[in-house]
């Protein structure tokens, strides 16, 4: 009994022992961030968007008459830097998760609709990839956001429909792979719809290398939201968002480094974690993926 | 190898095109365009003259008709602020952008592919995992937030440099170094990609027994071998490098087309938008032409498999 416990523990270490140290460090990270974007409302020390005008522009650690204290300093408009961070991690967190949602369900959908049915609808699609591909994607995001005005639920939307086409490309190629194989053929003999073909039998068999695309773009879209957001055009004050606290820290960069330093730390630290992450997961899932 | 270049000519029309009526698209989104072009606070008589003049009350056929008709004579339409041909103010930028792209592509190129290159040679060495750190950095540190920092460092703390506008050569170190950070990242990581391909290949190990130095081999040999994929990244860099600018000169004040776009946007002054819009595209879609017909010229493998 005992010695099937050590040697089961034994093998969990050796395979913890194959997660090199700076994943474990950054999948902390990573945790530490969503537990404290998740736990925004209970542990923020004040309210993300009350002015206290007499404290504005306060350094980190201020400590106000009435014994509260401002961890990272207080903005422009005297709100505690802290509580906004938080609850910007939330947005940055948030608007990322469901525009990578939004194009993966456009791209992989319009990719393996291309490579089932070939043909005409094969030609616009992936025609319309080239296209959307020759418009560099912050650009095409900026215009679209300028005429269609800013709000939370258009910036997902603009995000998500700026960067399907690297899904279509790999759900196309994959999935006139995987089209040619027996078992499809099989299934379409014993009568399963086209529906039922491509997602019971395909979409699993080609959601690895989506997977590994859906996590670089995870860390692109976290980017995107926080340029956008700076360059005004994207979550729009007072919610806070990172981007958007470092466009106002740009202003006030010679008299209050903390404003624009702080949220850079945070966004640096998820973008990196996020990356680092989507870089091992390649390797491990798709080892030929390593030379591209 | 005509063939090959008349296809990929084909390809880029067909993409200029489909930007073109994604462009018309997206500017017809908001419901009446004519809201898009009036200076804030008009009245409704002044809207609904403008609405007739500019031809927004015909079916949208005729007007995408007529839109790509106006742009074929280079005619992007008057900008409804200042009330000059939006191209003309587009234009006076130009130079401004070009000289940032310049400067960010020393940087990227000088740095990236040095880096590459040490990356490949000494694999699995400390210098090599600090480097993969250092473009890792890079890959993953937003534009504005390098900027910034650049701006705190350099420009604040130490007071070396100056931080915004356009005054002298000087005032083009920081931008050129926040815009070109990340594009060296990605020279890097191709640039070593590349060389660890080719020395895996026969010929290195075939130089090797004959008793070549490895710094022998590389420079002569392996670098050339290895510059074709560089040559399609740099291409598309310039492109992306041309839409981080918008970014980078909305930091640094830095008065070209990116920070006008912005400015235009604020003022809602969309066909300046437009125009660059379709200026940026169309290099990024020329560049990408031109780089996969060099890299025909240079690889015959490639229009081979065509």
């Amino acid at each position: 009994m005992r010695a099937h416990a050590t040697a089961s523990l034994r093998a969990a270490r050796r395979r913890a022992g194959r997660v090199p140290v700076a994943i474990v460090v950054v999948g902390l990270i990573l945790a530490m961030i969503l537990a404290l974007a998740g736990l925004a409302p209970w542990i923020a020390p004040a309210d993300p968007t009350r002015q206290v005008l007499m404290m504005r522009l306060k350094p980190p650690g201020t400590l106000t008459a009435s014994g509260q204290i401002y961890l990272l300093g207080t903005d422009d408009l005297g709100r505690d830097l802290l509580s906004r961070i938080l609850f910007g991690a939330q947005v940055s967190l948030v608007v990322a998760t469901l525009s990578v949602l939004v194009s993966t369900l456009v791209g992989v959908t319009l990719g393996m609709i291309a490579a089932w049915f070939r043909g005409w609808i094969e030609v616009i699609v992936m025609r319309l990839v080239d296209i959307v591909l020759s418009i560099p994607a912050v650009l095409l995001a900026v215009l679209t956001v300028a005429v269609l005005g800013p709000g939370f639920f258009k910036l997902i939307l603009v995000l998500g429909l700026t960067r399907w086409p690297r899904y279509t490309r790999v759900a196309f190629g994959q999935t006139l792979q995987i089209a040619t194989l027996p078992y499809v053929k099989a299934a379409e003999l014993a009568g399963a719809g086209t529906a039922r073909i491509l997602l019971r039998h395909i979409l699993p068999n080609i959601a690895g290398p989506l997977l590994i695309i859906a996590t670089a773009e995870f860390g692109l879209m976290i980017l995107f939201e926080a340029s956008l957001s700076f360059l005004g055009l994207g979550i729009q004050p007072p919610a806070p968002s990172w981007g958007s606290i470092m466009s106002v820290g740009r202003q006030y960069v010679e008299r209050a480094w903390w404003i624009a330093a702080f949220p850079g730390c945070c966004l640096f630290l998820l973008v990196f974690s996020v990356n680092v992450l989507g870089d091992w997961l390649r390797d491990r899932l798709d080892p030929q993926a390593r030379v591209r | 190898m005509l063939h090959y270049v008349a296809g990929r000519l084909l390809q880029a029309i067909i993409a200029v095109f489909g930007v073109l009526t994604i462009v018309f698209i997206v500017m017809r989104f908001s419901g009446d365009p004519t809201l898009l072009l009036v200076p804030e606070g008009a009245s409704q008589e002044a809207i609904d003259v403008l609405r007739t003049e500019l031809g927004f009350d015909r079916p949208v056929i005729v007007q995408y008709i007529d839109y790509l008709r106006s742009l074929s004579h280079l005619d992007f339409g008057v900008s409804v602020v200042q009330r000059i041909p939006a191209f003309d103010i587009v234009a006076t930028r130009i130079p401004y952008t070009v000289l940032l792209a310049v400067g960010a592509l020393i940087v990227a190129v000088g740095v990236g592919i040095p880096v590459g290159i040490v990356m490949a040679v000494w694999r699995s060495g400390w210098l090599e995992r600090s480097l993969a750190a250092l473009v890792l950095t890079g890959q993953s540190t937003p534009t504005f937030l390098s900027g910034i920092l650049l701006i705190l460092v350099f420009g604040v703390m130490l007071g070396w440099l100056p931080t915004s506008g356009a005054g002298d050569l000087k005032a083009l170190v920081l931008p050129s170094v926040a815009l070109g950070a990340l594009s060296m990242s990605t020279f890097a990581r191709m640039v070593r990609i590349s060389i660890v391909d080719e020395l895996g290949k026969d010929y290195v190990r075939a130089g090797r027994a004959r008793g070549l130095s490895l710094a022998g081999i590389v420079c002569r040999h392996v670098l050339r071998n290895a510059a074709i994929p560089v040559v399609t990244i740099a291409a598309l860099e310039i492109g992306n490098l041309l839409a981080g600018a918008v970014i980078v000169e909305t930091v640094f004040a830095w008065p070209g087309i990116g920070q006008l776009a912005i400015q235009s946007i604020q003022s809602r002054d969309f066909l300046v938008v437009q125009v660059i819009v379709l200026l940026i595209s169309l290099v990024y879609v020329v560049t990408s032409l031109l780089a996969d017909v060099v890299y025909a010229l240079i690889d015959p493998r490639i229009r081979l498999a065509q």
